[in-house]
């Protein structure tokens, strides 16, 4: 018998729906671990409200939504270990499907078998090194996220005058927290001809503190020896390239970064799981599944979220699918039983960045689907249409308005998919391009 | 006419609030996106979320919240009177740290639990 029938690799939003979901659907032997002392994950730091208007019906901050899973868990007898890092997932030996090495400081180094792993690592920030911002090497340069720990938890201020590169959501509510608290937000810098976040923090984050936001510009010079002293912002043309000219100087002494987040799979590569370049995500089914049969994923480890609500939905389907492959397999020696047919791939065709599931198993012709996208750009009034393999239009659903900053889905219901021909492709149609 | 982009939600809606026919939105998803344009241009409100101190917990900074939305003018005010607040952990989720905060009616209140550091 393994040590667990199933291990959650972190305890943020998707390992807490992750590890209830498996509980309610009646695993009894669940472990979740956690680097961080405690669970919730990002949430604990995520300190503004907008959380759960879907999936609790009310708007919490990010510590009430956490907590209110938190509170799901401790009715639950599923085990925790936090201050606990996991090094790696290898194939397991002696019958064990998998077996987790990890290590804390009490219990030392751990080698714990499983029946099933759901991977729930969330995702990281893109750093300066990452973008690659020309200029000096001072102090005073935080990723978004960074900024929002010290400031948060920590109740460190990192600094009064503050230049703000990209719009990802982070950065506009670190534009807002930083002005309560004292500082002064000279700009939101934008390389991108619109915006990275959702529109309602723009208005209540940027607009609400008559924050500059710069389209269309970037930053192309930090000076400054000890600590930021200055930075030089120039216009970019179509082509981002930055314009000669245009700059201009902001005196600061913060430099904070909100240019994209990473999935976190290193764990994931180092088991072997195949991943998809553009999502930097594992390749899933519609129950999230990963190439590896009793892998499985969910939250931004898979893809990077905007809502919460949305990781909470896809984790516990990858918890319930997970229960429900420990007790496949514990009921009979076969492996989990699959319906016959081939798997049905999704293809992100024009317009259209990524998709997740990025293929669905031939369940879904009978139980439909839900599929999750981002668009390459943003438009008017469009629609999304889904075409199969012959070329017939499957489905086509209208949208007022798509942008790049916020994730789409779709439902596609069973009886659209019954007949259809492999694979689909997800294309964008502006009724006025 | 006046163009708002609402907060209430991450959706986002583009309202028209028609400021001289009684601020009749359109535009709008839900009963609160009508309700967010008339009080917007009215009377702006915002529920404020930041910290305060906190001694002897986890953390020294414990997050909370206006229970209910204030005036969008107070919130320089209602930052100076978080500032001044000195809590001893453990401290419950949802306990009030200020009542009735600047006479507004809404309560400060934690938006976690801080449990005591183990020592």
């Amino acid at each position: 018998m393994t040590d667990y029938q199933l291990i959650v690799i972190g305890g943020g939003p998707a390992g807490l729906a992750a590890a209830c979901k498996a509980w309610q659907q009646g695993l009894r032997r669940v472990l979740i671990l956690e680097r961080d002392c405690e669970l919730g994950g990002i949430l604990n730091q995520c300190i503004h409200n907008g959380f759960g208007l879907h999936r609790f019906g009310e708007e919490l901050t990010g510590p009430e939504y956490a907590g209110r899973y938190i509170a799901m868990l401790a009715e639950t007898g599923v085990e925790v270990r936090l201050d606990t890092m996991v090094l790696q997932i290898l194939p397991g030996r002696d019958g064990a499907p998998h077996e987790i090495h990890a290590v804390n400081g009490k219990q030392g180094y751990q080698v714990l078998t499983t029946g099933a792993v759901v991977l729930a690592m969330g995702c990281r920030e893109r750093t300066r090194g990452a973008i690659s911002i020309p200029g000096e090497r001072p102090s005073g340069i935080f990723t978004a996220g960074a900024a929002q720990r010290f400031l948060n938890i920590e109740g460190y201020m990192v600094g009064r005058r503050v230049v703000i590169l990209g719009s990802g959501d982070i950065g506009l509510i670190m534009a807002r927290r930083m002005t309560l608290e004292g500082a002064k937000v000279l700009a939101c810098v934008e390389l991108m001809p619109y915006s990275g976040g959702l529109t309602r923090n723009i208005v209540q984050c940027l607009e609400d503190y008559n924050i500059p936001q710069y389209l269309s510009h970037t930053i192309t010079d930090i000076r400054g020896h000890d600590r930021v002293e200055q930075v030089v912002v120039s216009r970019v043309d179509d082509q981002r390239r930055p314009v000669p000219g245009t700059e201009m100087v902001f005196d600061c002494d913060t430099v904070l970064l909100s240019v994209g987040l990473l999935p976190e799979n290193e764990l994931s590569r180092g088991a072997g799981v195949e991943i998809d370049p553009r999502t930097r995500g594992p390749v899933v089914a519609e129950n999230r599944e990963t190439s590896i049969p009793g892998i499985f994923a969910c939250g931004n480890v898979l893809h990077v979220h905007d809502l919460v609500d949305f990781v909470s939905a896809e984790s516990e389907r990858a918890g319930a699918a997970a229960a429900a492959y420990v007790m496949a397999g514990e009921s009979s020696p076969a492996p989990a039983g699959t319906e016959p047919g081939e798997p049905i791939p999704v293809c992100a065709g024009e317009g259209i960045s990524y998709t997740v599931p990025q293929h669905l198993s031939p369940a879904v012709r009978t139980a439909g689907a839900e599929l999750f996208f981002r668009v390459r750009r943003v438009t008017g009034p469009a629609a999304i249409v889904v075409q199969d393999g012959a070329g017939n239009r499957v489905a086509r659903f209208a949208r007022s308005h798509l942008a790049p900053g916020e994730m789409e889905h779709i439902t596609l219901p069973a009886a659209l998919l019954a007949r259809a021909i492999a694979p689909l492709t997800l294309r964008m149609e502006e009724a006025n391009p | 006419m006046k163009q708002l982009v609402c907060i209430v939600c991450p959706r986002g809606c583009r309202l028209t609030v028609d400021e001289e026919h009684g601020y009749a939105v359109t535009g709008n998803s839900c009963p609160r996106g009508a309700e967010y344009g008339k009080t917007e241009l009215q009377n702006p409100t915002r529920t404020l979320t930041t910290t305060v101190c906190i001694r002897g917990g986890l953390h020294r900074r414990l997050p909370v919240r206006t229970s209910t939305a204030i005036p969008k003018r107070l919130l320089p005010a209602a930052m100076a009177e978080a500032a001044k607040v000195r809590l001893q952990a453990p401290v419950e989720a949802g306990q009030v740290v200020i009542r009735n905060l600047l006479g507004t009616g809404a309560d400060l209140i934690a938006s976690r639990a801080m449990p005591a550091a183990d020592t």
